[in-house]
This record gives structure tokens, C-alpha cells and sequence, in this order.
């Protein structure tokens, strides 16, 4: 690609960016959100048109004109935003469009099937490909989808993101058949705000930054910390640290937690400053503590004491009442209401407090929204920007403002950094140590690693809806995954 | 606000083209009936917008328009003062629409069913209590509700805006619009803030209802009678004029500004193709064509502003 061009209204996204990809290797394209990698390789995959510049294939000037055109070229791409059928099965979505057939019009499903079901095999993914894709996890989701462009047989593979809703085992089994695929002669297109993961499968790469190429490295002879700065542009300490707050009383205190299969006598106490950390694999329970702490899902058994006072919290509403605050792991879907401004999303849970007779003080209301948007650092136009022309970073902001301004003193962060830039991580993680040295307490489920040990007073390992492990500050990466996979370490 | 400027420019440019197609169109007298022909639906589509800002839809409010209409007349001939049978009429419409509200919310019915069944029952209601007859014979002083005037503007048509006004207030200004918006834009993010989305949704069924039982008021007094067969096809014409004004199906954006031109966009319409002498069945076609160029605009407009379109 040489020279591509791209303009929006009002922003230019792409101005003369130039990339290189050869067969066989896996060629990492970094930068932070808003930096222009997914639009470049909308661009490669047909989905938007250029302004300007040209692309070659094998030495050939091409034109894409579509993702139809795309396809035939092999060039393969897997999406950020799932696009999956949701009620149609993982198979049928794997073959969307080219089932095998066994008379014209007929869908030989059995083939179908069995054909699904080893490229998943391959990626080490075990559910049932007979299910509905609405039915499946959000890393099931992208395991099917992974599956669709490995099944075209596409000779340039573009992934942007892949990983950020797999378990480290997922990604691994992904890394694996990504490594089958380059000695095959394709080249791969990597899109990932994990600095990890390019030591671990990339071979170029090659940094955006506001539009433009800013460098195109050998992996191998790269320092992490250039590659940040080349990104970023500024020093960003991309360690993970949080400073200890002094602990102060008890804020809740949960014993007995069940539900079903899915929570297992599940008990732990928050401490005003404290961050408590549950890690553990995807679907190991994390998320339906959450639910449940939430008021989302109704429990079987368990004892809930927010302040030392037995709580029954039976709807989100009565979380909220009694101090909580959940940001959600999908932002998008349970989050922001994404047709409403940042000001509208700010005031959401305390619009009553900002009411009179249910007449709305504008003006309070206004003020409110600008003060966190400042304080949070949102970058936007204007608060009354619509909150789906935010970045994920900014978005993420948002929600967490929302519950800043409920004043809540017991915080639930499910994944909160997913998805978003170096920089916006780096000032969540600065408003967390902000949040507890002011005395709130917090509840951090996390993926990654570095977080849960960084940032954590107490980790809490779950696997099988169960807390199987306790650590304290100073735990290291391999203990926790141990735990959390269930090998003695 | 900006897409309400599309609407109301596609209204003038109505007006303009029937303004140089027939000298009897830009009259006063002709506009103020365009408006007063506009008043029944005008005033129901207000419900219809909140409950499609909700992402919902409601098919019952011409039934309820029957039956609400009917109630009053026979609240009236049973002996009650005038005033309190259309308080009667108010209270079944409002308690038809809050079934609706209930049936969605803990019944956990989708809208088009709930709506469906309630506007099959409501219609029956209406004929059963009215034995399918006509309950005719109100005093001149109800009549003056369709017939009189303030300061030169049909009481229907003063009454309509006031709704108008309340309703753009209680949209852009209060807890209730807020929430509105919100559910209809993300229900699962509205109910993690705490609101209370299942009394706010049968909220506004309620409000369809209860503004239809106005319209139903509004239309026994201009027709001196109170019919089980009012309101028939009302609940298209009014989920036409809220989706010509630009309220999105998939809830969450919209106002009641688009909705007003909305209807004014189908009553000036029907006024011009009467004076032009087209004939009410191809009228019928011309209006369908005017709701799908309205939708299929308006989607132009989304994907241009990348908005969600489906």
C-alpha cells in the first residue's frame, strides 16, 4: 500500500500512509486508538473507498472496490465489531454464504458441521458449533469468527484485535495456528493494543500514530519502551503500578455467594481504599460475582453487608442506593446509551437528585457533566457530543464518570482497559489510586495479568464459580495463573 | 434539532408546489382546516412518539379511541354529568394503555402482540358496550369542544398544541423524557443506571392511551356521537406521522416538533390531492409513497451520519 489518503468529515484519518507486507510473516500495525489502523485496513478489505493512493498485490496494482472484490483477491479480514448472525449456529456462521452444498440449493450440514468443527478444533476451541451464535460466550463469538476468515483460505489475513476477549489459552491456540498459516506463505495483518503479544507472534512492525506512518521495525530488534514512545509520542510508564491507600473500615462484606453452577460459595470483604482482584479464566465465575453483587442475577444462597448493615439487593437500582457503581465488561451494550450525549450519559443514575418535581435543572445538570468530563480528562468537541463518536477510551471515561458522580464508594470494574489505548489505561489506572486514597473501595476483574498484580491489594483466584486461591500484594503473574488453571505452581 | 429542519422543509416545499397547483390551497380558511383535519391524529401521534422513542410500538390507540369514546357516551346516557363521563372516557383510556404498559413490562410481551391484542379486545369492548349502535345527543356546551374557537383558532387545534407544547416539555426537560430516550436507546444500560425501565415504559403506554381517550373526546364532540367504529386505521396514520417526523423505529432518537409536521405533512397532503380532485383511492397510494420516500430519506441521513440504520 503506498500513498493511501483518507478523509472524513472533518478529520483526516489516513494522510499518505505507506505499508509492506511480505508472505509468511506476521506484521503488527500499533497505535492508539484513533491512530488509523482500523481505517487502513478497512481500506486493504474493501469496506471504505480512498481518496488517494495505491495498492499492489504480488508487484500488481489492484483495485478494491468492495469487500466482495477483497474476497477474491484473498485478503481476509476479522473484524473488531463482531458481525455474526446471532441466531444462526457457529457453523453456519463459519460458512455464511459459501455452504457446502450437496444439491443446488441443498446445505449438506453435516458436512458443514464437521468442517467448522476442525478448523475450531485447531484453535483449540471446544463448544458445540450446533449452537447459536447468540448463545455463546463473547470469546466463543470470536473464535467463530477467527474460524470464517481461516476458512476462506485468504493468502493476506488482516486481525484487528483477535485477543481481547480470549483467555490466555485461547490466545495462545490462536498464536499457534497463526504461526501454521505464515509457514503456509501467508502474511498476516495484526492489530493489537497488547504489547506482549507482538514479542510473541510478531515478525514487523509497524507504528501509526495520528494518521501516519511514524516507523516500520524488525520485532525482534525493538525495545518495548521505543515502541510506546513511537506511539505515543511522549513517556508513558507503561508498568502497571497502583500506590497502596491505607485501608479504612469495612465496606462489604459478601459470604455464602451461589448461584447455581455458576457461583460456589463465593465470599470476600472490601475495605474502604482497598482493590480487591478476581482473576481467573473466561467464564471461571468473575463476571457473575459481579451480576450478582449488581443485583442482576437473583442468587440462591449468600449474605450481602454493605457498611456493616445486612443489604438485600434485589435490582440494580438497590446496588446503586446502597453506594455501587458497576462498568460493565461491554461498554457498548450495557454502558453508555450510545444515541445520547456525554452530558445525558453523565447525569443518567442521579437525575432525580438534579430534579425538582421531575423537571430536569439544566443548568446543575451541565455543570455536573463538564466538571467530571474536565476532571476524567473526555476527550470531546463538546458535552453534548453523542457518545457513539467517542473512542473506546473516551467512552470508557464516560462510564466511569457516570458513577464518580453518583458519589459511589464501592466501585465494580469489569475489564475496564479493554479495548482501549495505552494512554486511556494509564489514566485509569492514576484515577483508581485517586479513587482509593480517597476512600473508595474496589472490586477489579481483570484479564490481564499485569493489572491484577499491579494494581490489586488482594487477589482472588476463581475457577469453576469458585475462589480457589487468596494472595496479597506482591503475588507474581505465574502464581496467579496457576491458580487459575489449576496446576500447583 | 437539525433533522426537524428537513421536515418542515419538505412541508413548505408541499405547500409550495400545491400553492402554485391550485389558487384554493393557501387560504386561511383552507390552512386552519388543514390544521383542524390534522388535530386526531396529530394528537395521538404524540403518544406514538413516546412510546417509539421507547423502541416500542403501539397498535391499539384507534380501538382505544372506540372504546373510550364509547364508555363516555355510555357514562352519559347512564346520567352522569357531561364532565365526569369524559373523565370516564379519560380513565378507560388510560387503564387500556397501562395494560398495554403491563402486558409488555411483566408479561414480558412483545409491543406489536401486546398492542395487537389490546386493539382487537378494545374494538370488541367498544361494539359490546355499544351494541354496535351509535350513542348520539351531547349538549351544545360539550359540542363547543369541536366548534368553538379562541380568538379566531379552533378550540381542537388550540387544545392539539397545548398537548404539543406540554409533551416537547416533558420530552426535552424532565426525568420522564430523559429516561424516554434512554431506554429506548439502550434499555440494558438504562436499567445498570438505575432507572425504574418497566414503570417508565408502562408509563408511557399509558400516555398513548390516556391521549387517545382526548382525541376520542375531541371526536364525539365534532361528531355529536360517539361510534364503536371511530378510530379504524388511526394507529397507521399516526406511527406514519411520527416516522415521517423523523423518530427512528429502533427507538432513542426524536422529538414531537417532527412529529407536528409530521402530521401536518399527511393532512396537508390529503387536503391538496382533494382540492386537486385526485381520487381517495389513489390517495391512498400517493400517501403510502410519501411514508416510505420519508423512511427511505431518512435512512440516507443516518448512514451519513453513521448512525445505525437497522
Amino acid at each position: 500500500m503506498e500513498g493511501i489518503r483518507k478523509e472524513f468529515p472533518g478529520v483526516l484519518a489516513l494522510d499518505d500512509v505507506g505499508l509492506e507486507v511480505e508472505s509468511g510473516e506476521v506484521h503488527v500495525i500499533l497505535g492508539e486508538n484513533g491512530a488509523g489502523k482500523s481505517t487502513l485496513m478497512k481500506i486493504l478489505s474493501g469496506a471504505h473507498g480512498k481518496d488517494a493512493g495505491r495498492i499492489f498485490l504480488d508487484g500488481r496494482e489492484v483495485e478494491i472496490d468492495g469487500p466482495r472484490r477483497a474476497r477474491e483477491l484473498g485478503v481476509g479480514i476479522i473484524y473488531q465489531e463482531l458481525s455474526l448472525a446471532p441466531t444462526l449456529s457457529g457453523a453456519e456462521n463459519v460458512f455464511l454464504g459459501r455452504e457446502p452444498r450437496r444439491l443446488p440449493g441443498l446445505v449438506d450440514r453435516a458436512a458443514m458441521e464437521e468442517a467448522a468443527r476442525a478448523i475450531l478444533d485447531g484453535l483449540g476451541a471446544a463448544f458445540d458449533v450446533r449452537r447459536p451464535v447468540r448463545d455463546l460466550s463473547l470469546a466463543e463469538r470470536q473464535l467463530v469468527e477467527i474460524a470464517r476468515a481461516l476458512s476462506l483460505d485468504a493468502r493476506i489475513l488482516v486481525m484487528d484485535e483477535p485477543t481481547s476477549a480470549l483467555t490466555d489459552r485461547e490466545a495462545q491456540a490462536l498464536f499457534d495456528t497463526m504461526r501454521r498459516m505464515t509457514s503456509r506463505g501467508v502474511a498476516i495483518i495484526y492489530i493489537s493494543h497488547r504489547l506482549q503479544e507482538i514479542y510473541d507472534v510478531g515478525d514487523r512492525v509497524t507504528v501509526l500514530r495520528d494518521g501516519r506512518r511514524v516507523a516500520t521495525l524488525d520485532v525482534a530488534g525493538s525495545d518495548r519502551r521505543e515502541l510506546v514512545r513511537l506511539m505515543a509520542n511522549r513517556e508513558v510508564d507503561e508498568l502497571v503500578t497502583r500506590r497502596p491507600s491505607a485501608l479504612g473500615a469495612e465496606l462489604l462484606r459478601v459470604e455464602g455467594l451461589r448461584r447455581a453452577a455458576e457461583l460456589r460459595d463465593v465470599s470476600f470483604t472490601l475495605h474502604e481504599g482497598e482493590v480487591v482482584g478476581f482473576a481467573g479464566l473466561l467464564g471461571s465465575g468473575r463476571t457473575a460475582v459481579a451480576r450478582a453483587l449488581f443485583g442482576l442475577d437473583p442468587v440462591d444462597a449468600g449474605r450481602i453487608q454493605v457498611r456493616g448493615r445486612p443489604t438485600s439487593i434485589g435490582s440494580p437500582r438497590d446496588a446503586i442506593r446502597s453506594g455501587m457503581g458497576l462498568v460493565t465488561e461491554d461498554r457498548k451494550r450495557q454502558g453508555l446509551v450510545l444515541s445520547l450525549s456525554v452530558r445525558e450519559n453523565i447525569s443518567l443514575p442521579v437525575l432525580q437528585s438534579l430534579s425538582r418535581f421531575g423537571v430536569v435543572d439544566a443548568r446543575s445538570e451541565r455543570e455536573l457533566a463538564s466538571r467530571y468530563a474536565t476532571d476524567l480528562r473526555i476527550r470531546t468537541p463538546s458535552i453534548e457530543q453523542v457518545t457513539l463518536n467517542l473512542s473506546g477510551g473516551n467512552q470508557q471515561k464516560v462510564v466511569l464518570a457516570k458513577w464518580l458522580a453518583c458519589h459511589v464508594d464501592i466501585l465494580i470494574l469489569d475489564e475496564p482497559t479493554r479495548g482501549i489505548d495505552v494512554g486511556a489505561k494509564q489514566e485509569i489506572y492514576a484515577l483508581m489510586e485517586r479513587l482509593t486514597a480517597e476512600g473508595v473501595g474496589i472490586v477489579l476483574i481483570s484479564s490481564e495479568l499485569p493489572e491484577i498484580v499491579g494494581l490489586c491489594d488482594r487477589v482472588l483466584v476463581m475457577r469453576g464459580g469458585a475462589v480457589v486461591g487468596t494472595f496479597e500484594r506482591g503475588v507474581s503473574q505465574e502464581e496467579i495463573l496457576s491458580s487459575a488453571v489449576g496446576v500447583a505452581s | 434539532m437539525r433533522r426537524e429542519f428537513g421536515t418542515l422543509a419538505g412541508l413548505l416545499v408541499l405547500c409550495m408546489a400545491l400553492w402554485i397547483a391550485t389558487p384554493h390551497f393557501l387560504t386561511t380558511a383552507n390552512l386552519l382546516n388543514v390544521v383542524e383535519q390534522s388535530t386526531l391524529i396529530g394528537i395521538i401521534a404524540v403518544g406514538m412518539t413516546f412510546v417509539i422513542l421507547t423502541a416500542g410500538i403501539d397498535l391499539s390507540v384507534g380501538s382505544i379511541v372506540a372504546l373510550s369514546g364509547v364508555a363516555m357516551g355510555t357514562a352519559f346516557r347512564a346520567g352522569l354529568p357531561i364532565f365526569a363521563a369524559a373523565l370516564t372516557g379519560l380513565a378507560v383510556g388510560l387503564a387500556c394503555g397501562l395494560a398495554n404498559g403491563a402486558l409488555i413490562t411483566l408479561g414480558r410481551l412483545p409491543p406489536f402482540i401486546a398492542t395487537l391484542g389490546m386493539m382487537s379486545i378494545a374494538r370488541g369492548g367498544a361494539l359490546m358496550l355499544s351494541d354496535g349502535r351509535p350513542i348520539s345527543g351531547y349538549s351544545d356546551g360539550f359540542r363547543a369542544l369541536a366548534t368553538g374557537d379562541l380568538l379566531g383558532i379552533p378550540l381542537p387545534v388550540v387544545i392539539m398544541l397545548a398537548i404539543y407544547g406540554i409533551a416537547h416539555f416533558v420530552l426535552s426537560r424532565t426525568t420522564l423524557g430523559r429516561y424516554t430516550y434512554a431506554i429506548g436507546g439502550n434499555e440494558e444500560a438504562a436499567e445498570l443506571s438505575g432507572i425504574r425501565v418497566r414503570a417508565y415504559k408502562s408509563a408511557v403506554y399509558g400516555i398513548a392511551g390516556l391521549l387517545s381517550a382526548v382525541t376520542s373526546i375531541l371526536l364525539v364532540a365534532r361528531l355529536d356521537s360517539a361510534q364503536p367504529i371511530a378510530g379504524i386505521m388511526y394507529e397507521l396514520d399516526a406511527i406514519a406521522a411520527v416516522v415521517i417526523g423523523g423518530t427512528s423505529l429502533l427507538g432513542g432518537s426524536g422529538s414531537v416538533i417532527g412529529t407536528l409536521i409530521g402530521a401536518l405533512i399527511m393532512g396537508v397532503l390529503r387536503n391538496g390531492l382533494n382540492l386537486l380532485g385526485v381520487s381517495s383511492y389513489l390517495q391512498q397510494v400517493a400517501i403510502g409513497g410519501v411514508i416510505i420516500v420519508a423512511v427511505l430519506m431518512d435512512m440516507a441521513l443516518r448512514r451519513r451520519a453513521r448512525l445505525p440504520t437497522e
